[in-house]
Order: C-alpha cells, then structure tokens, then sequence
C-alpha cells in the first residue's frame, strides 16, 4: 500500500510536465482552449434548436430534457478531458511512446493519460458542468437531500462510465488496429444517445444502447428521477440510482480489456 | 484532317489529351490507394451507421412532436435526409483529411511542387478518387440500413437523381476545396490544430449534417446558404434527393454549388500560389 | 557486494520465441494471414558487468528481443529472467532496475527542456534527490550536456538528443543498460562521444551492458562478446577473436611494387588473395605463415615501395556469416549484404499493422 500511494508525486510530476509542455504553445493553447468549447456549445445548441419546432421531445418538454442535456455533457466532456486522448493509442504505438512509457516503473494507462492529457478541454468540461447546473436550477426540481445527493452522484458515475467506454474502445485497437472508427460509435454515440430522452429511440436500438451498454443510466434515469417523474417506459424509481451499479462493472471491462491488450501488444519495428 | 493531326498534333490538343491521362492515372492511384484500407473503412461505415440510427430517431422525434411535418420535411423525408447524409459524410469527407498539412509540416509538400501537375489539381484528382471509392463502400451500407430500417422517401420524379449526382460531384469539389484551404494554412501557421478545430466543429452543423438548416430561421439559412460554401456540401445534393424544392429550385441550388465549386477552387490556386512564392523567396 | 564479471546471469533467456500474426496482400482486394516467427528459440546468459554487441541483418529479430527482456513485448514461449524477474509480469519493479535507450524513440519530454526531463525521470524513477544529482553531473561532464541543457528537446540535434537520451537511462543507476541502435544516423563526432561515454561505463564494470546495432565499430569498440542472429536465431556467441578464428579471417599483407610482376611470388602458408593496380599491388593471406614471415620473405623476393599488414575486418567475416545463414535459410542473400549502413525507417517494418490509415471522426 505504501508503495501504491508512493508513485503519487510521481503522476503529479507527469501532469506538471504535460501542463508546462502545452502551455509553452501559449497562442495555440488559448486558441484551442477557446475553439473546445465550441463543440459542446454546438451540442447544446442542436439540442435548443430541436426545439424550435417542437414543444416536446420524446414526451419531455425543454426544460426537463435540458437535464439530460446537462447530465450528458457534463459526464462526457469531463471523461473526455480525463482520457479521451487515450483514442490516440494507435499514434503512441506509432510515435513509440507505448514503449517508452511501458519501461518505466509507472502503470502504462495513467502515464499515457497523464502524458498527452488535453488540459484544453478543460474549457469544455467546465461549460458542460455550467449547463448542468443551469439545467437543474430552471427545472422546477422539488429539491430533498436525495436529490441533491443524486446530482452529484449521477455525473460522478457518468464520467466514469464515459471514461470507461473510451479506454475499452481504444483497448479494442490492440487486437483491431483499423477499430478507431468503432469506438466513436460507442464514445461520440454515446454522448449522442445520452443527450436525448431514451423515449426517442425505439426497438432493439433502444434496448441496446441503454440496458445492455447501459447508456441509460447515465443521463435518462437519473434525470427522471431528479424531476420525480415516472418512467413511460415502465421501470421503477430506483433506477434513477443504478447510475453506479452500471458504472462498476464497466470499469471492471475496461481495466480488464487494457491489461489483456496490453499483453496483446505487439509493438514495431523489427 | 485526322492524318494531319496525326503526324504533327497541334500541342494544345496534345496537351489537353496528357493533361486529362494524367488527371484520370491520378484518380485511379487514389481510389487504390483508398482501396488498401479495407478494415477502416469497415470500422467507419459501422460508425455512420450507428450514428445514423441516432440522428433518425431524433429527427422522427422532432417531427412527432411537431405534428408530424417538421420545417416542411415529412417524417420519410427525413429518415432519408439522415441516411443519404451519413453515407455523403464519407464520401464528401467532411473530417479527418490532413495529408497536405502532414506534408507541408515534414516539408514532403516539395516534391509535390517538382511534378508537372498542378499541386490543387494533383490532389483534386486523388480526391475525386478517394470519393469513388467512398461511394461504393461508405455511402451504402447506411443507406441499405436506413432501407432496412425506417420508412424512407425514395425519389419520384426521373430529373433527381441525374440532379443528385451532379450535386454530389460538386460536392466533394467543394468540400475537398475548404479542406485544402484549411490545410493550407499549414504553409504559415506553426500549429493548425486552431484551422482544423474550427473547421471540424463548424463544418458539421454548417453543412447540415446534424439538422437540417431549415430548422433554423431563414434570416439565419438564406444568407448562410448564399455566403458561406457549407450548405453546398451536404445539405444541397440533401434537400435535392429528398425532392423538398421542385426541379426549378434544385437546379437553382446546384448552380450555388457550381459557383462555389468555381470560386473555391480559384481561392485554392490563388493560396497556393501565395505559399510558393512566400516557400521561394523564404526558403519554407 | 562489488560485481566481478562472472558473477551471476543478470539475463538469462531459454528458448526464446515470439511470433507475429501478419496480414499480407493477397491480390488486389485480398489478404491472407500469415505467421511469422520473429524470434525463433533464442538462449541467452548475460552476466555481471558484460558488454555484449547483439547483431544481425534487418529484420533478425534483434529488437523483439529486446522489447521481450524489458517487458514491453510477452513472448510467445521461453523463459526469460532479467534481474531474476519475468520482464512483463513484473515489469514495473525491473523498470526501476534498467535503463532503456530506443534508438529511434524517445524518453524525453519534447517541449521540455532536458532539465526539466531529467527532474521528471527523477520523480518517475523515485530516485533521492543526492543520488540524482550526482549521476547528473558526471554524465554533464563526460556528455558534455551543458551547452543544451536548457534547450526544448524538439530544438536538440540527433547527437544531442542521444546524449540526453543516454542521461535519461542511466539517472536512476540501472544494473542493465539496454541500447537499441545508439548511434544510428548520429554524425562521426557524436558516435564517438556516445562510445567513449558507454566504453567508461563499462570500464567499472557495474552496468551490464547489452546492445543492438548496425554500425560494428560499435561492437569493436566496446563489446568483448558479440552474438550474432539470422532469422530469429543465434548464429554465433563469443569473442570477436572466437568469430575470426571460426569463419577464417585473416590477417592481410599488402605489398605495393615499383614494377608490375608478370609472374607474382609463391609464398608457402600465404596465398596470393588478389592482384590489384596493374599488378602492382600484390594481396596476400596469413593463413599458417606469420604476417612477420611473410613480410621478410617478400622484402627478399621483389623491390617494395610499401608493404602494410591489415587486421581481419570485422565486417567481412559479419557480413559472410549473414550470407551463409541466408543461403542455408534459402532467403534473400542479398540481405545481409549491407549491414553497416542499412538505415532504419522507424515504424517501418510494421506499418502493415500500425500504418496511418484514412479514417475520420464522426
């Protein structure tokens, strides 16, 4: 245990590292801190034309899918700041950081994160958190000590249900190299899936993405379940609060998926 | 007349017939080359696929909400505009191209300057290549499922598809033209993560790739569609298939596309020929 | 607890395999998988304090293998102990006890200066402060790191960056240095800076010292033993003296005349290899004559302008060995033609596998 918190100055000497390689790009940097906002504001932008031309959307009227929208964005973009990089797997592998960084006395996973962690996304996580908080306080939400425990559980468990999406899509890659694409469908999709109300979608699509993935547990449920109403699709109240029981298991695939590709990995050169 | 030309072939002619072999050899290495990346363009077509079930969804959504017609597209309307635009997402390439900015960046953009084919004409051609390709693998696995899988609206009338398919052309000239200017922005700027930001954020909504722009106001989509060259990408050849306008208007909409196309392609050449010049007098 | 050379195996490999699952074009539109064994049963017992050249023609395996010692690759079979530890199933602990330079690959930080580098290697590695900042400076003194010590690494020449890289392995005092092409495409100067550097280390005998490469002055310089793989095998382990004597390299005598001879010399133990400039220079093998011998009896026989006597190359004997193992492998014999300077392209040799590729966001 002793050696387990002992590699702690260590990660922090490695995202001090990272932050004083970006910042020494000042004007990118800023540049790019300010264009990631762009794509989440155009996220939430979408949402708010949709409604331009429809007081309801799946049955939910704005002000009550806003919080799905806030749930979302901020579970997805904060998982994003934190290891959406770890999409780039196939250019470490490249660039051979994968091997510098496999021998090194560190876990591969935290180095890679830690090392090409995007502070410029930074911008993006805070305006989706803004947009939550926006979201819940003009819902009309009977506020109880539940409820405001609810939300902060609920994207808590979102980023990492996100955060685990990403690291086993990009695992995926040890065995499918050309599966970058894949794993938008489930990171990128999953962000799309969560922002609406799971009434929207219909049949075995539905199923898919929100019970057997889980997906509706991140943003739907617990939404319902900070507004008190009742599910159309008929599941209880507590489902609102499986948020962790599904983001359990999910880290459980993801840290199992990376250590197995990670054996997988076959490295370059000759 | 034909034994005379024979002998000694006015050099314009000659000219002309090398110009045109050597646009189509160059097409074809591009759809070869393409054809190499079989397992992506697996992945990918997957990918638009399930994007493509998402957007329907929402889309059918917002028309039941609305009553059923939503901006004047019927909900089968629709269910085609998504599908015909996530298999046109691939085909027109809105993301991901970066091969002149690597190149300039490694300095590999000189011997593209060494050949006798213009660099925008040179990569136009590889592009168009790139975009037959596209066309058989990426554009119809979404469209089979969006067949499969919704209620679609299949063009009636027989003036569309000649129409459609004009429109597509003039859509990835367009398209690969923004491109290129974004990617030329490599020749002066150190980092073009910024141009590439702006452009993969702005480009989807812009083009209609997420909504269809009628959604918005019409003080927002007329002068978008007249000033800016976005709407010519996606939701032209778009709105064309799904026969919103009658043929008139479609005509109308690709002579937008066609001056776009025109004025993208001078932009392009005119850019590259400013980066030559600042490359010979500066030295890169 | 001084280390004496023979003291105990610090790598000990057996049977050493590892095999790669490729995807080949098989036709326009198809590819067929195919199987190929990179390292094919290799054994291996380095000890305490040895400096061991570890070469063969591109493609021979060398850099498996050494990815499977330091734990990035899993082997595919064999046994593999370095520092008495399996590399991948405890690769965190033996990471703190070797040292790793990746030719074409780096450990530093490229916006960052070397400085601050070597400050995060400190914190990564756990190493007191005392302890860092004394290998810190004897490595600036004999690398002469000064100059570009504050430097942003991206700024830094390949020679310069080599020196940082070496710097970056050792600061954590590893008992096993692993170098993977070291010098290559590093001009003569910085060559002869990084084997000067590697031969003092060496010379305490502390650091075991285990290294890949193309270029065999390397090697002469700096390793006793030398081991020699073709196609996933060991083909020769020992001396460079042991090398010569096994293939049959010979010392040269090369005798420049003032006139051409019609009819060159007879010389009992040394025969003529070749004549060369109008048969005014006349080659000769030491075979079971001495090279002293065969000098007195030529300045006797014929008017010499020059006489000089040249040492078996190494390269020679290299490259005929890789012919051989080519030849009896019944592969390309023209690859081990250029061994000396066959210049990587990183990533190369895998970029069926990791390549760029077309794709795109959505």
């Amino acid at each position: 245990m002793a050696d387990r918190l002992g590699v702690l100055p260590a990660y922090w000497a490695l995202l001090r590292g990272q932050a004083r390689s970006q910042v020494s790009y000042r004007t990118s940097f800023l540049v790019d801190l300010v264009g990631n906002v762009g794509a989440t504001v155009f996220d939430v932008a979408t949402v708010l034309v949709l409604f331009r031309l429809t007081r309801t959307l799946g049955g939910f009227p704005r002000a009550e899918a806003m919080v799905m929208v806030g749930l979302s964005a901020a579970a997805f973009a904060t998982a994003d700041l934190a290891v959406g990089n770890i999409e780039r797997l196939r250019q470490y592998v490249r660039t051979g950081l994968l091997d510098a960084v496999l021998v090194r006395p560190l876990g591969a996973l935290p180095q890679l994160l830690l090392m090409d962690l995007p502070l410029r996304k930074a911008s993006r996580a805070l305006f989706g958190v803004a947009v939550l908080v926006a979201a819940v306080l003009t819902a009309g939400i009977d506020w109880t000590p539940a409820r405001v425990g609810l939300v902060v559980l609920a994207p808590v468990c979102g980023v990492v249900f996100f955060a685990s999406i990403f690291v086993t899509t990009a695992a995926l890659s040890f065995w499918w190299i050309d599966s970058g694409e894949v794993g938008s469908a489930f990171t990128y999709g999953g962000r799309d899936f969560t922002t609406y109300p799971v009434t929207v979608y219909s049949g075995w699509f539905r199923a898919v993405f929100a019970y057997v993935l889980g997906f509706g547990f991140v943003a739907y449920y617990p939404a319902l379940a900070l507004l008190g109403r009742a599910d159309p699709l008929g599941l209880p109240v507590w489902a609102g609060w499986a948020a962790p029981a599904v983001a359990l298991p999910a880290v459980l695939v993801a840290a199992l998926a990376w250590r197995v590709g990670v054996r997988h990995y076959r490295s370059t050169g000759s | 007349m034909g034994s005379v030309t024979a002998t000694v072939p006015p050099p314009i002619t000659r000219n002309i017939g090398w110009m045109f072999r050597t646009f189509a050899a160059i097409t074809g290495s591009g759809f070869r080359r393409y054809s190499t990346y079989r397992q992506a363009t697996l992945a990918g077509a997957f990918t638009n696929t399930v994007f493509g079930f998402l957007r329907c969804h929402v889309l059918l959504a917002v028309a039941t909400g609305a009553g059923g017609v939503a901006a004047g597209y019927t909900p089968d309307q629709l269910a085609t505009f998504v599908w015909v635009g996530q298999g046109l997402l691939a085909v027109v390439l809105l993301w991901g191209w970066n091969d002149l900015a690597e190149r300039i960046r490694t300095g590999d953009v000189a011997s593209d300057l060494l050949r006798p084919v213009h660099p925008v004409l040179n990569y136009l051609a590889a592009d168009l290549g790139r975009a037959g390709y596209a066309l058989l693998t990426r554009f119809v696995p979404p469209v089979v499922a969006g067949l499969l899988f919704f209620d679609v609206a299949i063009p009636s009338r027989w003036s569309t598809p000649p129409i459609f398919a004009i429109s597509v052309v003039l859509a990835v000239v367009i398209c690969f033209g923004c491109r290129y200017l974004v990617n030329a922005t490599a020749y002066w700027l150190h980092d073009v993560r910024g141009p590439m930001m702006i452009w993969t954020f702005g480009s989807g909504v812009l083009a209609g790739l997420y909504f269809p722009l009628h959604f918005l106001p019409d003080w927002v989509t007329v002068p978008l569609w007249l000033a800016t060259p976005f709407p010519s990408i996606l939701q032209t050849p778009l709105d064309v298939v799904v026969e919103r306008d009658d043929w008139p208007v479609q005509v109308g909409l690709v002579a937008v596309q066609a001056v776009w196309a025109g004025l993208i392609l001078l932009a392009c050449r005119a850019v590259q020929g400013a980066a030559e010049r600042r490359l010979v007098v500066q030295g890169g | 607890m001084s280390a004496v050379p023979g003291d105990e195996p610090v790598i000990e490999a057996r049977g050493l395999r590892k095999e790669f699952v490729v995807r080949v074009p098989a036709g326009r539109f198809r590819r067929t998988r195919r199987r190929v064994t990179a390292v094919d049963g290799i054994d291996l017992t380095v000890r305490r304090g040895e400096m061991v050249g570890y070469i063969g023609p591109n493609g021979a395996g060398k850099s498996t293998t050494l990815k499977m010692l330091t734990g990035v690759l899993m082997p595919s079979s064999g046994e593999v102990r370095v520092c008495g530890l399996p590399p991948v199933a405890r690769r965190t602990q033996l990471a703190l006890r070797i040292g790793v330079v990746f030719g074409q690959r780096s450990q530093l930080w490229w916006d960052l200066p070397l400085r601050d580098s070597f400050a995060l290697l400190r914190h990564i590695y756990r190493v007191p402060a005392a302890a860092h900042a004394a290998r810190l400076r004897r490595c600036r003194e004999l690398l002469d790191l000064d100059d570009f010590l504050d430097v942003p690494v991206r700024q830094l020449s390949l020679g310069q960056r080599m020196r940082g890289e070496l710097t970056a392995a050792l600061l954590h005092g590893p008992e096993v240095l692993f170098l993977d092409e070291p010098t290559i495409g590093l001009d003569v100067v910085s060559k002869q800076a990084v084997r000067a550097f590697l031969a003092e280390l060496g010379r305490s005998g502390e650091t075991t010292l285990l290294l890949t490469t193309h270029d065999l002055a390397d090697i002469e310089r700096l390793c006793h033993r030398l081991v020699v793989i073709d196609h996933g095998r060991v083909v020769h382990d020992g001396s460079i003296g042991a090398l010569h004597a096994r293939y049959g390299s010979r010392r040269l005598v090369v005798a420049e005349l003032d006139e051409p001879l019609t009819t060159p010399p007879v010389l009992a133990g040394a025969p003529l290899l070749r004549t060369e400039a109008d048969g005014r220079r006349l080659v000769f093998a030491c075979e079971s004559a001495t090279a002293s011998a065969v000098v007195a009896r030529l300045a006797g026989l014929v008017a010499l302008r020059d006489i000089a006597v040249v040492e078996p190359d190494i390269e020679d004997v290299v490259a005929r060995i890789y012919r051989n193992a080519a030849s009896e492998g019944g592969a390309d014999p023209a690859q081990g033609c250029s061994i000396t300077r066959t210049a990587k392209v990183p990533g190369a040799s895998a970029s069926y596998r990791w390549g760029t590729s077309p794709g795109n966001v959505t």
